[in-house]
C-alpha cells in the first residue's frame, strides 16, 4: 500500500512493551484520534443545518437556532464530542445520513466486500511473491534477480489508480471480456461474480506484490548469509535443500510478520481501487462518508480502521516474539 | 554508520557503482531540468500551458503542439512539465520537511533519553497507527475558511501545494524519527560525545554538529524513498479531487480529468501516469542504491 512512511525499523521496536501498556496505548490513540477527527469533520465544508435549510426553503434563522439547539450543536465541541462518545460507547452508532440505514448495518456488507477483495488479492501476492523473493534471493545480482527487482519496484512505483485505468482501458472497453467496475455478489451466478474480482483483484495483487518480493528477497539475504547457512552448504547440503530446510523458517519470522500488519490496513488499505472500481468495501464507504458530510459514518470507519491498524501492530509484536523466541519483551 | 569525511564523494561513488540508481539519478536530474525550464520553454516557443484554446481542443500532436492538446485545448507537453514542477516539488518539499521533523524529534529522544525518549517514542507509534489515507483524504477536505486562515491566502492558486504538503510532513516523519533516534541512541555513549561535552559543548551542539553527522546516512536513504511515496501519494489525493486544484496542474489532477475522457482520449491518461510511473520508480531506484553505498551490511527496506 502507499504510504509516506517507509517501514524500515518494524522488527527493531523497542523491548520494553508489555501487551497492557499497548492496549492502554492503543485507547488513548483511539480517543485523540477520534477527537481530532470530530473537530476536524466540524472544519469541513457544508453545514448539516444549513442542509436542511436548503431542503426546507421555509425554514426561519429561528427555526435554524432551534434546531441547532435540538441536536446540540449549539454546545461546545469537546461536549458534543463526549456525548458522541457516551453513546457510540452504548452501542448506538447513531444513523448514516447518506444510506439512510443505521451505521451499524452499514458497515457489516462492506467490511464483507472489502475482506473478500483484499483477502483474495493478498493469498495470491503471497502466492507468487514468496516463491519469487525466494528464487532471487538464491542468486543475487544475477540477471533473474535483477529482473524479479524491476518487477517488485515496478509494483511499488505504480499509481493503484492508474493500472486500474490502464486494466479497464484494456480488458473491460478495448476487449470488453470483464466488467469495468461493481460487485458480482449475490445478484449472479458463482462463476458470474468471480469476473467481478478480476480487475480489482489484479490491481491490488500487483500493488502489493512488489513489496512482499522485496521483503521476502530481503529476508532470505540476510538469513543465506548465516553462519550456519555456509555451515550447512559445507556439509554439501544442496541449494534446494538449504533453502527449504535451513533457511526459509528464519527468513519466514519478518514475513510473517508483515502479514499481521497488513491486517491492519483492512479497512483502509484498497480505498483507492474500491473507489475506481466503484467496489462497495469498506475504503469506499470511508471516502464517501467523509465527502458526503456523513459524519456518524465517517467517525465510526475511521475509528474502526484505526483500532484495525492497532490490532495489527500489537499482532505483528505478539507473533514476532512467538516465532523468535530470542526476543523478550520486558 | 559513520559517514567518512568526505562523505559526498564516496555516496557518489557508491551511486555510480550502482549501474540502475545511476540511471535513476540521471532520469530524475532530466525530469527535474526539463520541468523547471517549461516557462523557458513556453516562452521559447511562443505556447503558454494556461491558454485555453477550445476550438484546437483534443488536437493530435503537431509541430506546434509535440504532444497534440487537452480538453481544455492546452498544450500538453507543457501542462505535463508545469504539472511535473508541481508533482517533483511536492515530493521533495514534502520529504524534505517529514525529515526535517523527524531529525528535530528523533535526535532529542534519543540524545535526552529517559521520560521525554518515552513520551515522543509513544507519539510516534500512535501515529504510525493511524491509517493514512482516509485521515489524509479528513485532513485535505477542511475548508480552510473555516480554520480562519485569510481569505487571501485560501484562494491562492498554490494553497492547494502548500496544504497537501504540510499534510504529507505531517504524518510522514516517523520514519526518520526511529532512524535517528536509534542512531543517536547509540552515538550518544560514544568516547568523542564525552570528549565534546567535557570541552564545555551544550546540548544544542552536541546534537547537531557531533551526533546528527553519525546517523544522517539512513535518513538520506529513507528520504529518498519517501519522496517517491509522497508523490504517488499527491497524485491519490489529486485523483481524488483533494489534492492539488485545477487550475494548478499535478500529474494526480491531469488524470483526475483524463479519467472522464478515456475513451476518446487516451493518451491524456497515458502520459501523466507512465511519468507518475517512472519518476516514482528512479526514486525507489535511487534509493535502493544509495542504501547499497551507505550501508552495504543491510540491505533490507521497505
Amino acid at each position: 500500500m502507499i504510504d509516506v512512511r517507509v517501514r524500515l525499523t518494524q522488527f527493531d521496536s523497542p523491548m520494553a512493551r508489555l501487551i497492557l501498556a499497548r492496549l492502554l496505548q492503543a485507547v488513548a490513540v483511539l480517543l485523540i484520534m477520534s477527537f481530532a477527527v470530530y473537530g476536524l469533520i466540524g472544519l469541513m465544508p457544508g453545514d448539516p443545518i444549513d442542509l436542511m435549510i436548503s431542503a426546507d426553503p421555509g425554514l426561519t434563522p429561528a427555526d435554524a437556532a432551534r434546531l441547532k439547539a435540538l441536536y446540540g450543536l449549539d454546545q461546545p465541541l469537546f461536549q458534543r464530542w463526549l456525548h458522541w462518545l457516551l453513546s457510540v460507547a452504548s452501542g448506538d452508532l447513531g444513523y448514516s445520513r447518506l444510506y439512510a440505514k443505521p451505521v451499524s448495518e452499514v458497515l457489516g456488507p462492506a467490511f464483507f466486500n472489502t475482506l473478500m477483495l483484499l483477502g483474495s488479492s493478498f493469498l495470491l501476492s503471497m502466492f507468487v511473491a514468496l516463491p519469487l523473493g525466494i528464487w532471487a534471493a538464491m542468486r543475487p545480482n544475477s540477471p533473474r534477480d535483477y529482473l524479479i527487482n524491476l518487477t517488485a519496484f515496478a509494483g511499488i512505483s505504480i499509481p493503484p489508480f492508474w493500472l486500474a485505468l490502464m486494466l479497464i482501458a484494456v480488458f473491460a472497453v478495448l476487449l470488453g471480456w470483464l466488467p469495468a467496475g461493481g460487485v458480482g455478489i449475490g445478484s449472479d451466478n458463482g462463476l458470474g461474480a468471480v469476473r467481478y474480482f478480476v480487475l480489482p483483484v489484479a490491481t491490488l495483487t500487483f500493488a502489493s506484490l512488489g513489496a512482499h518480493t522485496r521483503f521476502m528477497r530481503g529476508a532470505m539475504l540476510e538469513v543465506l548469509g548465516e553462519d550456519y547457512i555456509r555451515t550447512a552448504r559445507a556439509k554439501g547440503v544442496g541449494p534446494f535443500r538449504v533453502v527449504v530446510y535451513h533457511a526459509l523458517r528464519n527468513a519466514m519470522i519478518p514475513v510473517v510478520t508483515i502479514l499481521a500488519l497488513e491486517f491492519g490496513t483492512l479497512f483502509s488499505g484498497a480505498l483507492v481501487t474500491e473507489t475506481v472500481f466503484a467496489w462497495p468495501g469498506m475504503g469506499r464507504l470511508i471516502f464517501d462518508s467523509i465527502m458526503g458530510n456523513d459524519f456518524n459514518l465517517a467517525l465510526v470507519a475511521l475509528m474502526l480502521a484505526t483500532a484495525m491498524t492497532l490490532v495489527g501492530s500489537l499482532l505483528a509484536d505478539l507473533i514476532y516474539t512467538w516465532l523468535d523466541p530470542r526476543i523478550r519483551y520486558e | 554508520m559513520i559517514v567518512p569525511t568526505k562523505a559526498g564523494k564516496s555516496i557518489a561513488m557508491g551511486v555510480r557503482r550502482n549501474r540502475p540508481a545511476a540511471i535513476a539519478a540521471l532520469i530524475l536530474v532530466a525530469l527535474a531540468v526539463a520541468c523547471f525550464a517549461a516557462p523557458l520553454i513556453s516562452h521559447l516557443f511562443g505556447i503558454d500551458g494556461g491558454t485555453v484554446n477550445l476550438l484546437a481542443r483534443l488536437e493530435a500532436p503537431s509541430f506546434q503542439h509535440p504532444l497534440g492538446t487537452d480538453e481544455l485545448g492546452r498544450d500538453l507537453l507543457i501542462r505535463l512539465l508545469e504539472g511535473g514542477r508541481v508533482s517533483l516539488l511536492t515530493g521533495a518539499a514534502g520529504s524534505c520537511a517529514a525529515a526535517f521533523i523527524g531529525i528535530i524529534l528523533g535526535i532529542v529522544s534519543g540524545y535526552a533519553g529517559g521520560r521525554t525518549d518515552a513520551a515522543l517514542m509513544r507519539v510516534t507509534d500512535g501515529v504510525i497507527a493511524l491509517p493514512l489515507l482516509p485521515l489524509l483524504i479528513v485532513l485535505a477536505a477542511v475548508d480552510m475558511t473555516k480554520v480562519g486562515l485569510p481569505e487571501q491566502f485560501t484562494t491562492s492558486e498554490s494553497a492547494s501545494l502548500y496544504r497537501i504538503i504540510l499534510i504529507i510532513a505531517l504524518f510522514g516523519w516517523t520514519t526518520v524519527a526511529r532512524l535517528v533516534r536509534a542512531g543517536a541512541l547509540a552515538v550518544r555513549e560514544r568516547e568523542f560525545v564525552l570528549a565534546a561535552r567535557a570541552l564545555g559543548s551544550g546540548p544544542l551542539r552536541i546534537m547537531f554538529r557531533h551526533v546528527l553527522p553519525n546517523v544522517i546516512s539512513p535518513v538520506i536513504v529513507a528520504t529518498t524513498l519517501t519522496a517517491g511515496n509522497v508523490i504517488l501519494l499527491e497524485s491519490v489525493l489529486s485523483f481524488l479531487g483533494l489534492g492539488v486544484q485545477p487550475p494548478l496542474a499535478s500529474w494526480g489532477n491531469m488524470l483526475s480529468n483524463a479519467q472522464e475522457l478515456m475513451w476518446s482520449a487516451p493518451a491524456l491518461a497515458m502520459y501523466p501516469g507512465t511519468l507518475i510511473f517512472l519518476t516514482v520508480l528512479a526514486f525507489n531506484f535511487l534509493g535502493d542504491g544509495l542504501q547499497q553505498a551507505l550501508d552495504p551490511r543491510r540491505r533490507r527496506i521497505l
